[in-house]
């Protein structure tokens, strides 16, 4: 199993991993003006407001860019793909993909998150998604 | 539109160094200090002659012990310059506006470390999650060769390029490095077979000849102003430009979030205010040395300061641009690759040796030298 380092969470990301908790991806959102924003800040950088709200993501993106992550100095260690998902609302973030042959790891795949528990950390992943699922909006041609 | 800038009015004075070696067998203060003292005596200046001091946030080297060990008598200005690496250059921008603006009359720049013996960097050494990378290690970005080709990876995809095209780049900096007496890789050149033997530290992005070195080694620098520059025992070199840029929704080790992770967009915002400064542009410099940490930043830097066009730099590299009879020689030293990884402070001191006609690699009568790092960068011209 891969050794996961926990999350440190902070006041302004605890939304996050309290929606982890529940098997939820959570966006954070600007409380005044309503944009969407990842990795979280606490003030929006368009209208200066620091009420924030949380949207939950749809769960669907696609592969931006990936790697093979082998521990460099521990190599029984089991080694896991990280990805860089772009969502389906436009935003990115890092997760790792499961249930995926390392040879078949694609840019521009369609995934959708997943939660799993790994070293006894819960954390958002992605798995490959059904083509036949919604096509999501901005995704590339 | 016009910038707050010391073109023309500083210049660098003194450059010093230790050895680089992977045990330096020393204390980093004592490497800080020989470096110091090689630079002082270099600029023909004694140790009351400076009375400011630039360094690394991430430095170890207290100011006020070095300035003990130097014998330095009186500090009127000192201040540290963030984001590793990246911000190698920005360490000159702090010192030539001092000078520039009368905090100071001439300021060391230092960086020194154990950094392979000590603490080394490309070890994930994290046990807990900094602030700000709950999105990156718990998912296994634990070292800056992961977080950095996670980015590296879509620019590959974009262009249809392997890991057999960064390899290029790498023989090209052991070529240089191997005719340089101070690099680690001194006489020990590579071929493109080599690099492609060596193991997978990113798969498929990097492989162990693709990442710099971890070394142990201090390098330091006088900067002053311009009307000292026919006082000195050495040629002087001007910092005709120097700047640092930063673009909103970035990040120092990657730029996970910006539009299109095949470029470089804070590159060509240094790059864009570096021409700016001078009114020079791409096709003036005559030689850059280009920060690597990992040999695709000078792919994406080389596209990014306009020397080729997007996804154009594998064929650049390929067809012998940055060999030392090339039109823009890179490297000369041998780079973070070859010669050593002093956080990229060493690339400013081959700039100045290659402006001043001492450089191991030396090209012919070069005028104007870019030093950049992603970020941070300067041009250096011959002064006066």
């Amino acid at each position: 199993m891969a050794r996961v380092i926990p999350p440190t969470v902070d006041a302004d990301d605890e939304y996050f991993w309290d929606g982890v908790k529940e098997h939820r991806l959570l966006l954070q959102t600007c409380g005044s003006c309503g944009t969407l924003r990842h990795p979280p800040v606490p003030m929006c950088g368009r209208c200066h407001a620091t009420d924030r709200g949380v949207q939950e993501a749809q769960g669907t993106g696609h592969v931006h860019s990936w790697i093979i992550s082998r521990h460099p100095s521990e190599p029984d260690d089991q080694a896991r793909v990280v990805v860089l998902v772009e969502l389906t609302e436009g935003l990115r973030l890092v997760g790792n993909l499961v249930d995926t042959p390392f040879d078949q790891v694609r840019n521009e795949m369609p995934v959708e998150v997943c939660f799993r528990e790994i070293d006894g950390v819960l954390l958002p992943q992605f798995r490959p998604r059904s083509v036949e699922g919604p096509v999501p909006m901005g995704s590339p041609t | 539109m016009s910038r707050v800038t010391v073109a023309g009015s500083t210049i660098i004075a003194g450059i010093g160094q230790t050895e680089f070696s992977k045990h330096s067998g020393r204390s980093e203060l004592q490497l800080a200090a020989e470096a110091a003292r090689s630079a002082i005596a270099d600029a023909g200046m004694t140790p009351a002659d400076i009375d400011g001091m630039v360094t690394f946030t991430q430095d170890s080297n207290d100011e006020l012990l070095l300035m003990r060990s130097l014998g330095i008598p009186e500090l009127r200005y000192w201040s540290r310059t963030p984001n590793g690496g990246a911000g190698a250059h920005t360490t000159i921008q702090h010192a030539a506006l001092a000078v520039h603006g009368g905090a100071a009359k001439a300021v060391l720049v230092y960086r020194a470390f154990n950094e392979r013996s000590g603490r080394r960097f490309g070890q994930p050494n994290a046990r807990v999650t900094p602030p700000g990378w709950n999105w990156y290690l718990p998912f296994g970005l634990d070292t800056p060769a992961k977080t950095y080709s996670l980015g590296f990876q879509r620019y590959m995809f974009r262009y249809g390029l392997t890991n057999e095209d960064f390899g290029r780049y790498t023989v090209v900096a052991r070529r240089h490095a191997a005719t340089n007496p101070n690099a680690w890789f001194h006489q020990r050149p590579i071929t493109l077979e080599d690099h492609q033997c060596s193991r997978w530290i990113v798969e498929p992005i990097l492989r162990l000849l693709d990442c710099c070195q971890e070394s142990d080694g201090g390098v330091a620098m006088i900067v002053t102003t311009a009307d000292r520059a026919n006082d000195l025992p050495n040629r002087a070199v001007k910092v005709a430009a120097v700047a640092d840029a930063h673009i909103n929704d970035g990040n120092i080790m990657f730029n996970y979030y910006h539009g299109d992770l095949a470029e470089f967009p804070e590159a060509r915002a240094l790059g864009r205010q570096l021409y700016e400064q001078t009114g020079l542009g791409p096709s003036d410099i005559d030689a850059a040395m280009l920060y690597e940490n990992f040999s695709p930043v000078v792919f994406l830097q080389l596209e990014a300061l306009g020397f080729c066009g997007p996804g154009e730099a594998a064929a650049f590299i390929a067809e012998g641009n940055i060999d030392l009879t090339g039109t823009l020689p890179v490297n000369t030293h041998g780079g973070l690759l070859g010669e050593a990884y002093i956080h990229g402070l060493n690339n400013i001191l081959e700039g100045v040796r290659q402006i001043r006609g001492t450089a191991a690699n030396q090209l012919s009568s070069p005028e104007t030298i870019m030093v950049a790092g992603g970020h941070s960068g300067l041009i250096l011209q011959p002064a006066g």
